[in-house]
C-alpha cells in the first residue's frame, strides 16, 4: 500500500501465555505493514510459557526499536495493559489488537485507509457487516453474542454495528482521553471504550473484519459473563 | 444528559400521550386501556426478530480459517530459518 504520509502508528498487543501466537502476529505484521511507519508494543503480563523469550527472540529478527516489550510483573488485566503500553506509544495513532490471530494483521492497510480518507478519529473492527464475519462460534456463542448486541443497539443507540470485538484504530490523544474514564472489565470494557468515545462526539468510522475463533492457547475471559455483561450495560446506561 | 434520562423522558411523553388519549377518547376507551400491553408485546416481539433475523444472517467466513492455517505455515516456516524458536517445548506438531 502507498502512504505518502507522516503517521506513526502504534500497535499495542497485550499477551498472557501467548509464546506461538505472538510470534505469528509480528511476522504477519511486518508482512502487510510494509511502507508504514509503525512500532510494535507487546505488553506481557509475566507469562510463564516463555513469550517474553521470543518477543526477545523477535526483536533480534526485526530491531529493538521495531518491536517493544514493555513487560509486567504479574497479571494484571487488559484494561490496565492499554494504559501500560499508551504510555510507551511514540506513534500518534494507536492501534489495538489481540494477540491470538482472532484479528488478523492483513486488515492493517484498511484501518489505515479508511483514517485516512476520512479523518476519523477512530476507526473499529466490524463483524456484523458485508464482508464481516466470524469463524468458529457454537451456535450458543451466537445466540448470546446477537441477543447482547440487540439489547445494547436498543438501549444505548452507540451508532456503531460491534461494540465488543477489540480491533480498533486510535487517534493517540483520543485513546488517552477515552481510556481514563473507563472502569469496566472484559467485554463491558470494549463497550465502555466506543460508547464513551461516541458520546464525546468523536469521529468513528467502521471497516470489515473476519474473525476466526483461537486457534492456539486457551481463552483467558471465563466466569459469569452474561450476568457481567448485563451489569456493565446498566451501568452504562446511567453514566454515559 | 445521561442516557437513561433521554429514554425516561420518552418514556414520560410516551405515557402523557396514552393519558391525553384516554381522556379525549377519540378511540374508544377500552382499546386505548390496552395500548400499553401492545407496546410492551411489540417490543418483545422486535426483539425476538431481531436476534432471530440476526442468527440467520449471521455472517460466517470459513474461508478465512482455511487463509489463517496457510499463513501460519507460512509464518512459522520463516521464523524457524530466522531462528526463532516457535514451536513450543510441550507440544509435538508436524
Ligand atoms: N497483558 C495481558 N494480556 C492479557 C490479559 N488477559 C488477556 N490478555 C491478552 O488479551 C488478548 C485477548 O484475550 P483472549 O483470551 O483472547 O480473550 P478473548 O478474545 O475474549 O477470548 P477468546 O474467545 O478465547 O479468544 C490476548 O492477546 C491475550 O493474550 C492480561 O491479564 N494481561
Ligand atoms: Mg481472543
Amino acid at each position: 500500500m502507498e502512504v505518502q504520509h507522516k503517521s506513526k502508528f502504534s500497535v499495542i498487543i497485550p499477551t498472557y501465555n501467548e509464546r506461538l501466537n505472538i510470534a505469528l502476529i509480528v511476522y504477519l505484521v511486518f508482512k502487510h505493514l510494509r511502507d508504514v511507519d509503525f512500532e510494535i508494543i507487546v505488553v506481557d503480563d509475566g507469562s510463564p510459557d516463555g513469550t517474553q523469550d521470543i518477543v526477545k527472540q523477535l526483536q533480534q529478527v526485526y530491531g529493538e526499536d521495531r518491536i517493544l516489550l514493555r513487560a509486567r510483573p504479574k497479571k494484571l488485566g487488559l484494561g490496565t495493559a492499554y494504559i501500560h503500553g499508551l504510555k510507551h506509544a511514540s506513534g500518534n495513532f494507536v492501534v489495538i489488537m489481540d494477540a491470538d490471530l482472532s484479528h488478523h494483521p492483513k486488515y492493517l492497510p484498511s484501518f489505515i485507509r479508511k483514517q485516512l480518507e476520512t479523518g476519523a478519529d477512530i476507526v473499529t473492527g466490524t463483524r456484523y457487516v458485508k464482508d464481516g464475519g466470524v469463524h468458529g462460534w457454537t451456535l450458543m456463542r451466537k445466540l448470546t453474542s446477537r441477543g447482547a448486541n440487540v439489547l445494547a443497539q436498543t438501549l444505548l443507540w452507540p451508532g456503531v454495528s460491534d461494540l465488543t470485538g477489540s480491533f480498533r484504530l486510535y487517534r493517540k490523544s483520543v485513546l488517552e482521553d477515552v481510556i481514563s474514564s473507563c472502569v469496566s472489565k472484559g467485554y463491558v470494557f470494549q463497550m465502555e471504550m466506543i460508547v464513551r468515545a461516541s458520546r464525546k462526539g468523536y469521529h468513528i468510522e467502521e471497516v470489515p473484519i473476519t474473525f476466526v475463533d483461537r486457534v492456539f492457547g486457551s481463552s483467558k475471559l471465563g466466569g459469569s459473563e452474561i450476568v457481567e455483561y448485563l451489569k456493565g450495560l446498566a451501568y452504562l446506561l446511567v453514566t454515559t | 444528559m445521561k442516557h437513561i434520562v433521554k429514554i425516561m423522558t420518552l418514556l414520560v411523553a410516551v405515557s402523557a400521550l396514552w393519558v391525553g388519549l384516554l381522556q379525549t377518547s377519540i378511540v374508544p376507551q377500552s382499546h386505548t386501556w390496552l395500548l400499553p400491553i401492545y407496546f410492551v408485546v411489540s417490543l418483545g416481539c422486535y426483539g425476538l426478530l431481531m436476534v432471530g433475523v440476526g442468527l440467520m444472517q449471521f455472517p460466517t467466513c470459513p474461508q478465512e480459517a482455511l487463509l489463517l492455517q496457510q499463513d501460519i505455515v507460512e509464518a512459522k516456516q520463516y521464523l524457524k530459518q530466522k531462528g526463532v524458536d516457535v514451536i513450543p517445548t510441550d507440544v509435538v506438531d508436524a
